[in-house]
């Protein structure tokens, strides 16, 4: 499907879903709380059919932290991009290691990384990093550590 | 740290309920961080119940940098040499990338002849990449020569790209805009001898060790992973291709100049060891098709496109992926509108597809452990990044 048919499909689905059509794929905001549904309509709508996701991330803007999901069907070849605002004190999301099992090591990247929390995954502790870094979150933007980072 | 908490607790079990609890009798092991079978760093908790493997987890992290972070304060010309660290053996795929990233962002129109002699390249390195995964894959599984074998090809391939590139593993080959310099006038000369050389090799490869019954023994049927699972796990590359999942970059979304030429992509159905042994081996059949092709017909003129000397990307997001020598690389840049990238990602291969290695072990014995992570051409820092 090109992007304005995806577009209109989704909006069928989600009507409180927001657009972002600047990029090469269609980006889709959608809030924390409609996501858990949305994502198993998104997996198993039979003309969506996103079965494969590509990329997991979350990205910190200082003031919120975006999670960024990059969806792909392996029978249309269409390509489409979630992103979800969270707050930054309290980041908080369901996971959707269920639908798409690539999310439950990625996530738990994106948690020890960026300390979003993964609600109901089963096995929510630090991948990377070792020990004792629990709440460190090193990829957040104002994280400081004098000894071990450079800064140019 | 994690060993011995595990094993008390389940020693722990196994007092206060008289062996009765499910999981009582299990025995946990490390294989890694330091083990030959892991290729690096790579450090596995196993579960076992006897023989037979219950759980497999993979701790990461040893070789971690951050390259991310890194990235971060780094612009958009010096970040490209961070990326051939991460998959050392796809290192001008991962420059590749990255070039592509900022090419798109910038919309910088590359040269015809940069984008030829890029998949020139490109397909080198696969080539080299396979044959040592294919010489550590033989020796994983108990057979030592092919590993010579291997070696002797992918020197003459190094040594094309230490005349070229003046590197032998992290080329730094590409910029954005083209490439770095010009080719070596000897290039295509030892590329054709090497293709003639390697082309009288490829046969031998499958007289030592494909048509092996002891060693197809030990990898059909080892390692299933259903086609369902593969895009699932998001495996790609030869290990979701070895399950019959169609997922070359190069076919579905062509870039360079990979929709110039022909080639085919290969799929088997076997969806065990042996299904990803054979892509990798006819992958490299069909590397040398592209050569074939290119080599007599890479166009004259500029090497490289005329950049700015300090790279602005516009404000926005920009995501190209690449196919490595192991699978998807996708490079995902957002940008703030400055000179460095406000955030940067790196959607490694080796990560998604060793997530499946769980799938895959599960109910089978510790004997096979090694022939399943060996197809799955594990490279530790591309996992760890």
């Amino acid at each position: 499907m090109q992007n304005e048919e995806l577009k209109s499909r989704i909006t069928e689905l989600l009507p409180a879903a927001t657009y972002d059509e600047s990029g090469e794929w269609l980006n889709i905001n959608v809030e924390p709380s409609d996501w858990p549904a949305f994502a198993s309509q998104l997996r198993t709508d039979a003309s969506l059919s996103f079965d494969y996701m590509f990329c997991l991330t979350c990205i910190d803007w200082k003031t919120h932290l975006t999670m960024v999901y990059h969806l792909s069907s392996t029978a249309f070849r269409h390509n489409i991009v979630i992103k979800s605002k969270l707050d930054r004190n309290k980041p908080e999301i369901r996971t959707v290691c269920t639908l798409w099992k690539t999310a439950e090591l990625h996530e738990r990247e994106v948690y020890e990384m960026f300390g979003v929390h993964f609600t109901d995954h089963p096995d929510l502790r630090l991948l990377i990093l070792p020990e004792g870094w629990e709440g460190k979150n090193p990829m957040r933007k104002d994280y400081e550590d004098p000894i071990n980072m450079i800064k140019l | 740290m994690f060993r011995e908490t595990e094993i008390l607790q389940t020693a722990s079990q196994v007092s206060s309920t008289g062996g009765d609890l499910e999981g009582a009798g299990d025995l946990v092991i490390n294989v890694g961080p330091q083990h030959p079978a892991t290729h690096g760093v790579l450090h596995l908790v196993i579960t076992l119940n006897g023989e037979t493997i219950k759980k497999v987890e993979p701790h990461l992290g040893y070789i971690h940098r951050s390259i991310e972070k890194m990235c971060e304060s780094l612009t958009y010309r010096q970040f490209i040499y961070v990326t051939s660290r991460m998959d050392y053996l796809s290192a001008h795929m991962n420059n590749h990338a990255c070039a592509l990233c900022v090419e798109k962002g910038m919309q910088i129109e590359v040269p015809e002849r940069a984008k030829v002699v890029r998949v020139i390249m490109d397909e080198l390195t696969r080539i080299a990449s396979h044959e040592l995964w294919w010489g550590a894959m033989a020796m994983d599984v108990g057979a030592f020569t092919p590993f010579f074998h291997a070696f002797r090809e992918r020197e003459t391939i190094n040594e094309i790209m230490e005349e070229t590139c003046g590197a032998r593993l992290t080329m730094n080959y590409y910029v954005p805009g083209g490439l770095m310099a010009e080719l070596h006038p000897d290039f295509q000369k030892k590329v054709k001898s090497f293709i003639t050389l390697f082309k009288s090799k490829i046969d031998e490869y499958d007289e030592l060790v494909t048509g092996n019954i002891i060693f197809q023994n030990r990898m059909k049927g080892v390692g299933y992973l259903s086609a369902e699972d593969a895009v699932s796990f998001g495996c790609s590359g030869p290990t979701a291709r070895g399950s019959g999942v169609s997922s070359d970059i190069r076919k579905l979304y062509p870039y360079a100049a990979y929709d110039q030429v022909q080639f085919d992509e290969v799929l088997e159905n076997g969806c065990d060891s042996f299904a990803r042994y054979m892509i990798r081996i006819r992958e490299m059949k069909q590397s040398v098709r592209i050569i074939e092709q290119l080599i007599d017909n890479i166009p004259e003129g500029d090497f490289q496109a005329k950049t700015k000397a300090v790279l602005k990307l516009p404000k926005g997001e920009f995501y190209t992926r690449v196919e490595t020598a192991r699978g998807e690389l996708g490079v995902y840049i957002v940008s703030e509108g400055g000179t460095t990238p406000y955030r940067i990602k790196f959607r490694s291969p080796g990560f998604s597809n060793l997530s499946a290695l769980d799938q895959m072990a599960r109910g089978s014995k510790l004997g096979d452990l090694v022939a399943m992570m060996g197809t799955l051409d594990l490279v530790i820092p591309d996992i760890d990044r």
